[in-house]
Parts: structure tokens; sequence; C-alpha cells
């Protein structure tokens, strides 16, 4: 039972985090370069600017449910099984979504980047 | 990518490690929550700890948004995956931990994604949205051509 809940939170983190990292790099994306933002019209127009994008406020709850569910996960069983498991997923997931949502150009080296950081990770926690 | 863009990126990348280790460590301390204590998890945030390590995941978060706000998910995430390899030479040179050789191949495999991921373009161009997109075009116009 221990198990189920575990792979089912480690599942919970890995959805919440692939779908608020999409909305959040949407809303910044519409925002544009912070950098620039700020030098041109100050910290707060760039708090203002990130605040005001609906992804941003949806990515945040998403995150949070991702955090809490990354909290629940790690009460039942070790970090060293959680954190490698739920991160190494997330990169996957997030190259496909970002395909998909974002329209981002994922070409071979970002596929095989995403891959061998999802194995590196696993073989970390072995 | 300037110089300035790196150090975000490494900001991205260390924030998380050091924020991570805090709050494993005083999740630790807090033990079980069950599903039949719910509140309990929100109590979790009175541990020094776990705020702590909120508090650098605050950090990590800001430089992770100022990142994302120039360059695309799918460089950002792999380009600060370094944090994990932190993460595993913390616990070898402050937690006295064994690294074995898995754990230094599972290095080796993410020293070559970031390596991989960090040679290519950080954004990719969208030429039919290229109007809603002009001031990110613009800013990355330089770098987008290698």
């Amino acid at each position: 039972m221990k198990h189920a809940y575990t792979w089912g939170a480690i599942m919970a983190v890995v959805l919440a985090s692939t779908t608020g990292d999409v909305l959040l790099s949407r809303a910044m994306k519409k925002v544009g370069d912070v950098g620039q933002v700020w030098r041109s019209s100050g910290l707060m127009a760039v708090v203002g600017r990130i605040l005001r994008r609906p992804s941003f406020v949806l990515g945040i709850v998403m995150m949070a449910v991702a955090f809490f569910s990354l909290l629940f996960a790690l009460s039942w069983a070790d970090v060293s099984l959680v954190a490698p498991a739920s991160a190494s997923l997330t990169f996957i997931a997030n190259a496909i979504a970002a395909k998909i949502f974002l329209h981002e150009r994922v070409d071979h080296r970002r596929w095989i980047a995403a891959l061998l950081v999802a194995g590196g990770v696993v073989l970390l926690a072995a | 990518m300037t110089f300035r863009k790196y150090l975000v990126l490494a900001g991205v990348t260390l924030f998380a490690a050091i924020g991570d280790t805090f709050l494993s460590r005083g999740m630790k301390q807090v033990g079980n929550i069950s599903l039949h204590s719910l509140p309990d998890i929100f109590l979790t945030i009175l541990n020094p700890w776990v705020a702590l390590g909120i508090f650098f995941l605050l950090g990590f978060f800001a430089s992770y948004m100022t990142a994302l706000s120039w360059a695309d998910l799918t460089y950002v995430l792999p380009a600060t995956s370094l944090g994990y390899v932190l993460l595993a030479l913390i616990a070898k040179f402050f937690l006295h931990e064994q690294v074995t050789t898995t754990r230094w191949l599972g290095i080796a495999l993410i020293s070559a994604g970031v390596g991989f991921v960090t040679q290519g373009p950080a954004l990719t161009r969208h030429p039919s949205h290229h109007d809603q997109q002009e001031s990110v075009s613009e800013a990355v116009g330089t770098r987008t051509q290698s």
C-alpha cells in the first residue's frame, strides 16, 4: 500500500511540475527579457507584468501541487528514490510537453541532453 | 548568451541544490506525514531547516523565472541539471557519504547532457509569431544563429 502511495505521489509530482513548467515558461516568454524590462521600466514593472499573466498564476498553483505531492512522497519513501524518480521522469515529460505545447524546437541535441540527464539522475541514486 | 545570463543559470543550479538539501534535512526531522492528518503538512514550515530550504527555493524561483524569460524550457532544464552533481559532491565532501562508481557514471552522464544542450541555441525562433515575440527575438537574435 505504501508502495502504491509513493508511486502515485511521484506521478502527481511529474504531472503537476510539467504542467507548471510549461505554463510558467509560456508566461515568461510573453513578459519578455526580464533584464531588459527591469532596465527600461524598473523592478516593479517586471513584477507587475509577471503577476498579470494568468498562466503565471496557474503555473504557481501547479508548482504548489507538485511541491506538496513531493512532501507527501518524501514522508513515505526515501529521498534517494523519490527525488531521482520524479526528477528524471519530469525531464522527459518536459521535453515532450515543450515540443507539443510551447512549439520549442526539440532537436536531437536536446533529446539526447534530456535522456542523458534523466539517465544520470537515476544512476546517481543507484 | 552573455556572462550575466550564465550567472543566472548558475543561480538556478546553486539555489535549487542548497534548498533541496535543507528541505530534505528538515523533512527527516519532521518524520512521516499521514493522509489522515493533512493540516500537519503546513506545520512542517515551522521547522527551521524546512523554512531555510523554502527561502533558498524562492531564490531559485526568481532566477529560474528570469532564465525562462530569455531561454527555452528544454534549454534551461538540462543546462541547470549540474545541481544533481552538486548534491552528490555535497554528500561526498560535507556528509562524507561514499560516492560509488555508478554515481560517478551518473555524474558523467549529466555533465555530458549539460555539454550537449549548451552547445545549441538557447531560444527557438518562431517566425510565424514574430510580431508577438518581437521583444524576445530582438533580445536573442544574435545568439540563435549558432
